[in-house]
């Protein structure tokens, strides 16, 4: 049996389903907490039906120094000692095992249901009702003591947002605890892909996170087409490229603007709204829908960039980054905007390490973490776009790394546009290899996307795991409150804008 | 402050002179979708079973239909008939007063109808809206959210999202209606003061959109709560919700 990091397993490169180590539950569990602890990252863990009334818990490592990823798996029944005690990296990875498959993680410290449904990953040999966490054995964290009280927001909230529920304990205005209940946008996203066939999956990966369309679609793509071994052509690869970074330039200038309605800059947040909506319009002019929708498709893009359209894109990116540039260097010099994000929502650098938090907000505490860098794919292997990253890890630290991120995405596209490879933007893509695993990432804006499929005998998904980085990151908000006002939640919360429908499937 | 003042000039005036002068959308937007008869055997029906989505249906021996409800106006849905029959138009204008004039054989929709006359007189000069978001992917929010900003700029016409539902005249639902805010839209829905609207946009809301078939959705909010106007698109563009609005209120007619 190879050890977990002699598989060969890179982004998008498969292996037989049966090279994957099968450890014992313990072995597992030294191999999982000691790759952390050498510096090795959970990309994903989760649990698959198996034969009779067992689960089969596969961890997926990544090592970002050496653009690797590892890994092994377990059996268990209805119970397994926890990893997250020793790790924890696992935290939410072990909740979702528990609730998708009734697996208990024994000595979990905060097994509380993730998402609020029946398990949807049950074995075959156990019934329904098995290891169902009961919500009402969970109560919220609570602190005591005199005038200590509890603020409760949401499911349904102020403004037009998706829904969650935020408990604070505060003190006055302070606040001392943040707990943070999502999965009321669950929608069984998971075994939707593993049921339906890829013309409608893809539709589905498309609404894992409606800001996120180019994200979810490439890594769900991305991973059909390694277990299909489809050609990838150099211009499909761009145009989806092209597609990502347009995605990301909607986002963080739509969030920057964001941010700036909530300091009350009405200039910039009106501003910034209205170029958001330009990036929103050149990815219509290439699909035919502002959030990309129908373009990433298994194997290439289905709408091509014409020379004409080339031109015209260019122009239009050029004359964006003109317009920006002014308003974003009068919103980052204000110095009562300064004020207002400075040393708001600390993320340290160590709680990114322990939690293992993707993307910018990784970027902002000083941690060189995204994936077009250490583990690239497609264009991003010939074509590479610097890391920005931050040490402050405050509000202000995660909108800098967002102005660094649209000035580079700007840059890039302007380029690609005007190299675009010659060939077709789409090839077919064939069935699937029998007995395959496969790992796509992608960076998305919001962080690392992963996606891993898991074929049977008949060449039949069996397992498709999502993991969108809000997964990661929600831990981090309810890190970055505790000491700061109640009322700076909004900003803070914008700084992240993070995805409950990505994280709740 | 003169920077700024610099900068408000240089960023113009940026509003859609919407509904006054048409918009033109790119070649490639898909707006309407429109069947063609005289290139459609519908013999044939196979487009029916090809489409990734509910969108196209047949009865024995009756036509094919569309149901601009069950459409995620992906390409592959239009193309899912080999004869080409089945298309996306440019035009924006689809959102109708029942579920059901979204069906047709063409996909020529009965438009919005206004509301009633006492219904106009009391929210056609100020229509406050609470937006509950029940399974969606978060795609139709990001289009209500840009229905704000200084190009769409809804609030000209009167239209407003408040922050309770208790200062609301009708709610806006989107999403597939899922296991875990069933409750919440209900309590939202009795929490706003009658008389009171509900609109519901995308294809999630009207049918369960790319999550129809899933056992943690309703498939759609027509089972659960009166309608007053349905938005078609996933997610449908904001001068679609806008012009089914304003027809909603009585602003277009034509
Ligand atoms: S209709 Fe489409 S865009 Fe709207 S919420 Fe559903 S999947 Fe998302």
């Amino acid at each position: 049996m190879s050890r977990f990091d002699e598989l060969g397993l890179r982004n998008r490169r498969t292996i037989a389903w049966s090279a994957v180590p099968r450890e014992s539950v313990d072995a597992f569990g030294a191999t999982v907490c000691g790759a952390v602890e050498r510096g090795w990252r959970i990309a994903s863990l989760f649990g698959m039906p198996e034969i009779d009334d067992r689960t089969c818990l596969v961890a997926i490592l990544a090592n970002d120094t050496r653009g690797e990823l590892g890994a092994t798996s377990t059996l268990v029944g209805d119970a397994y000692p926890a990893l997250t005690p020793a790790c924890p990296q696992a935290h939410a990875f072990e909740r979702e095992i528990a609730e998708q498959c009734g697996v208990v993680p024994d000595g979990h410290p905060w097994l509380k249901p993730l998402r609020r449904h029946p398990p949807d990953h049950l074995p075959p040999g156990r019934n329904a009702g098995a290891g169902v966490l009961d919500r009402e054995a969970h109560p919220f964290y609570r602190v005591e003591g005199e005038e200590v009280h509890e603020v409760a927001v949401g499911p349904v909230h102020a403004g037009i947002i998706e829904p969650g529920h935020f408990r604070f304990q505060a003190h006055g205005e302070r606040v001392l605890f943040l707990e943070i209940m999502l999965g009321y946008q669950h929608r069984g996203v998971e075994r939707l892909l593993e049921r339906l066939e890829r013309d409608r999956g893809v539709l589905v990966a498309e609404a894992i996170a409606g800001d996120t369309v180019i994200g979810h679609a490439g890594a769900y793509c991305g991973a059909l087409e390694a277990l299909a071994r489809s050609r990838k052509t150099p211009r499909g690869q761009t145009v989806r490229g092209i597609a990502l970074e347009l995605e990301r330039l909607a986002n963080h200038i739509g969030d920057l603007g964001a941010i700036a309605g909530d300091v009350a800059f009405q200039p910039a947040a009106a501003y910034l709204g209205r170029m958001r909506g330009e990036c929103l319009n050149l990815l219509m002019a290439l699909s035919g829908n502002r959030y990309g929708r129908g373009l990433v498709r298994p194997g290439g893009a289905l709408f091509d960039v014409t020379p004409d359209m080339a031109g015209e894109m260019r122009d239009r990116l050029q004359r964006l980054g003109a317009e920006l540039e002014p308003v974003l260097t009068l919103l980052f010099e204000s110095a009562s905007v300064q004020a207002r994000l400075e040393g708001v929502g600390v993320v340290p650098r160590a709680a990114c390490l322990e939690y293992g938090f993707v993307g910018p907000v990784a970027r902002a505490s000083e941690l060189s973490r995204d994936v077009r860098y250490d583990h690239p794919w497609g264009i991003f292997r010939f074509a590479h776009i610097p890391v920005a990253t931050m040490w402050a890890g405050d509000v202000f630290a995660r909108a800098l790394v967002r102005r660094l991120e649209i000035q580079r995405s700007l840059e890039f596209t302007i380029e690609q546009l005007g190299a675009l490879p010659k060939g077709p933007a789409r090839v077919d893509c064939g069935p699937l290899r029998s007995g395959e695993l496969a790992v796509a990432m992608v960076e998305g804006w919001r962080g690392e996307i992963v996606h891993v499929v898991i074929t049977d005998e008949q060449g039949r998904v069996r397992r498709h795991k999502v993991t969108d980085p809000s997964f990661h990151n929600w831990t981090a908000l309810g890190l970055a409150m505790p000491g700061n006002e109640i009322s700076d939640f909004p900003l803070c919360n914008k700084s992240f804008n993070l995805s409950y429908a990505g994280h709740d499937l | 402050m003169f920077a700024w003042l610099r900068a408000r000039l240089a960023q113009g005036m940026r509003t859609s002179p919407f509904p006054r002068v048409g918009t033109a959308f790119p070649t490639r937007f898909r707006g309407r979708p429109v069947r063609d008869p005289a290139r459609c055997r519908d013999a044939c029906r196979g487009c029916a079973a090809r489409a990734p989505s509910g969108f196209l249906t047949s009865v024995p021996d009756g036509p094919v239909e569309l149901d601009l409800g069950a459409c995620l106006f992906s390409p592959e849905e239009a193309g899912a008939c080999p004869d080409g029959a089945i298309s996306y138009s440019r035009d924006h204008r689809m959102a109708a007063s029942t579920r059901d004039a979204l069906v047709t054989p063409t996909g020529e929709v009965a438009l919005a109808r206004a509301l009633d006359a006492r219904a106009r007189k009391l929210f056609r000069r100020s229509l406050r809206l609470r937006s509950v978001v029940v399974g969606s992917c978060s795609g139709c929010e990001a289009e209500l959210v840009a229905l704000g900003n200084v190009v769409f700029d809804m609030a000209r016409f009167g239209i407003q999202f408040v922050a309770s539902p208790r200062h609301a005249d009708g709610i806006v639902v989107t999403g597939a209606v899922n296991t875990n805010m069933r409750v919440a839209l209900e309590k939202t829905y009795a929490a706003v003061p009658a008389p009171k609207l509900v609109i519901a946009v995308g294809a999630c809301a009207a049918s369960g959109g790319p999550f129809a078939g899933s056992p943690e959705v309703a498939g759609g909010v027509g089972n659960i709560l009166p309608v007053d106007l349905w938005v078609p698109g996933c997610p449908p563009h904001p001068l679609t919700m806008l012009d089914g609005l304003l027809r909603l209120l009585g602003g277009i007619t034509a």
